[in-house]
C-alpha cells in the first residue's frame, strides 16, 4: 500500500524526504508541501509514515482489497517506544495495535557482542536468536513448535 | 534614517490620493484572490466534508464553550507562536516573517493614511517600526531561502533553483528589501537610485499582492482553519482516524527528534 500525504496537515519539515529510502518523497513545487511523486515506486516500508511528525502520511491501500471506506493510521512515539496503528475496515470495523519499536534509549545503547559469553551446544540447536528471549519484552516467552508436528515432507 | 518618514518624500510626485488607492486596490486583490484561491481548490468544501466525516465517527460532542477554548488555544499556540512547525529553526524565521510583516504593512497603512506629506511629521516610533519590520522579514525570509528550505536542505536542489511555490516568499522579500534600500538611497540624498528603488519596490509589491490565486499567500488563513479543524477532531476522539496515544511512560530519549532532516 503506497502512501499519499495530507496537504493540510504537512509543514514541509523534510523528515520524510529524509529518510524515504527510494527518494520518491519530494516536496511539491507548487504549494511546498510533501508528496510521494511515484506510488509505484514505493516499496511500502512506511518510513515516512512514521517519521513524520505531524501524522500527515497515510496508507493508500489497493483497491483490489481495499476499496473505498478503509483506513490504515499510523502513530510513532519515539519517547514512548511505540508504534500504534489504526485498521479501519470499510464495514466499520476498527483494529488498534500497539507495538515496541525499542526497548533502549535511542542512540546509547550499542550491542557489544564480543563480549557476550560463547554460545553452548543447546544455544546453537535452540531456535531462539541472540538476545531472546528477554529482548522481545515478552513475560511468556516464544512459543516454540515441536518438530514432529511439522507437516509431513518437512525435513530438519 | 531609521525615524524618517519614507513616505512622505514620494508625495513629491506621488499624489497621498492615489498612495492610498494603491493601498485600498491592494487590499481588493488580496480579499479578492484569497475568494478564488477559496473556490479554485475547493478548500471550504473540503474542510465542511472533513467536518461532517470526523462527525460521523466521533466519540464525544463538544459544546459551543469548548469549541471557543479551542478557537483561543488555536490562536495562541498555532497562529501567534506558529505552533505547527516542529522544526524550531523554521518556527523562528517563520515568526520572523510574520511579525515583520505584520508590523510592515500596518505602519505603512498608518504612514500613507496618517502622515502621506512632510507637513504630518508622524511620532519616530511607526517609520522605525515601518524599518524594524522590513528588517525582521528580511532575516526569516533569506534565512529560510538559503538555509531552511528543504529543497536546499535536504532535497539537494541549489538555493537559486526558482518553482512556483517560491512567488510568495520571493515577492515577500522584494518588497522589503527594495522598501529598505529605497528608504536608505532617501536618506543618503540619491534621487535616481531612489527612484529606481522604489519602482521596485512598487513592481514587487503588487506581485505580492496581486498573485494570490497562485502563490500561497491565502495559507495565512487556511492554515488556521486547519489547525482548528485538527484540534476539535481530537477533542471530539475522531483524531482523524489516528490510534488513540499510547498508554506507555515516555522512558526512551527522543528517537528520531534526536537530530534536524539533513542527510541528502
Amino acid at each position: 500500500m503506497p502512501t499519499f500525504v495530507y496537504m493540510t496537515r504537512c509543514d514541509g519539515c523534510g523528515n520524510c524526504v529524509d529518510i524515504c529510502p527510494s527518494d520518491i518523497m519530494h516536496i511539491d513545487p507548487t504549494y511546498r508541501r510533501a508528496l510521494n511523486i511515484e506510488p509505484n515506486m514505493c516499496w511500502e516500508c512506511y518510513s515516512c509514515v512514521k517519521a513524520c511528525p505531524q501524522n500527515a502520511i497515510d496508507c493508500r491501500g489497493y483497491a483490489d482489497f481495499a476499496p473505498l471506506g478503509h483506513s490504515v493510521r499510523v502513530r510513532r512515539e519515539e519517547e514512548k517506544g511505540t508504534i500504534s496503528w489504526r485498521i479501519k475496515f470499510r464495514d466499520g470495523r476498527v483494529k488498534d495495535f500497539v507495538s515496541p519499536i525499542t526497548t533502549q534509549p535511542w542512540g546509547e545503547k550499542i550491542p557489544r557482542l564480543a563480549e557476550l559469553p560463547d554460545p553452548s551446544e543447546d544455544d546453537l540447536n535452540s531456535q531462539l536468536l541472540c538476545y531472546e528471549p528477554d529482548a522481545l519484552n515478552i513475560e511468556s516467552g516464544l512459543p516454540v513448535i515441536s518438530k514432529d508436528k511439522f507437516k509431513q515432507g518437512v525435513y530438519y | 534614517m531609521f525615524t524618517s518618514n519614507p513616505i512622505s518624500e514620494v508625495s513629491a510626485f506621488i499624489p497621498p490620493l492615489a498612495m492610498q488607492w494603491y493601498v485600498i486596490a491592494m487590499f481588493i486583490l488580496v480579499v479578492g484572490g484569497t475568494i478564488l484561491d477559496t473556490i479554485h481548490k475547493k478548500s471550504a468544501k473540503y474542510f465542511f466534508e472533513n467536518m461532517q466525516k470526523s462527525k460521523a465517527i466521533r466519540e464525544r460532542e463538544v459544546g459551543g464553550g469548548e469549541k471557543i477554548a479551542i478557537a483561543i488555544k488555536t490562536a495562541a499556540e498555532d497562529v501567534l507562536a506558529s505552533g505547527e512547525f516542529c522544526n524550531p529553526r523554521r518556527r523562528l524565521a517563520h515568526l520572523l516573517t510574520m511579525y515583520g510583516f505584520i508590523i510592515f504593512i500596518v505602519t505603512t497603512v498608518v504612514l500613507v493614511f496618517g502622515y502621506p506629506t512632510p507637513d504630518r511629521v508622524p511620532p519616530g516610533y511607526v517609520p522605525f517600526l515601518w524599518h524594524v519590520g522590513a528588517l525582521m522579514v528580511c532575516a526569516g525570509g533569506y534565512w529560510f531561502w538559503f538555509f531552511i528550505r528543504v529543497d536546499v536542505a535536504a532535497e539537494g536542489h541549489p538555493w537559486y533553483r526558482i518553482v512556483r511555490a517560491d512567488l510568495f516568499i520571493l515577492s515577500l522579500v522584494a518588497t522589503t528589501t527594495f522598501a529598505f534600500i529605497w528608504s536608505g538611497l532617501q536618506w543618503g540624498d540619491t534621487g535616481a537610485w531612489a527612484t529606481l528603488f522604489f519602482s521596485l519596490f512598487a513592481l514587487s509589491s503588487t506581485v505580492l499582492f496581486g498573485t494570490v490565486l497562485w502563490s500561497k499567500f491565502a495559507h495565512m488563513f487556511f492554515k488556521p482553519a486547519a489547525a482548528f479543524q485538527r484540534r476539535v477532531a481530537d477533542a471530539e476522539g475522531s483524531r482523524d482516524n489516528l490510534p488513540p496515544p499510547a498508554d506507555k511512560p515516555e522512558q526512551f530519549g527522543l528517537g528520531i527528534h534526536r537530530e534536524l532532516p539533513r542527510h541528502y
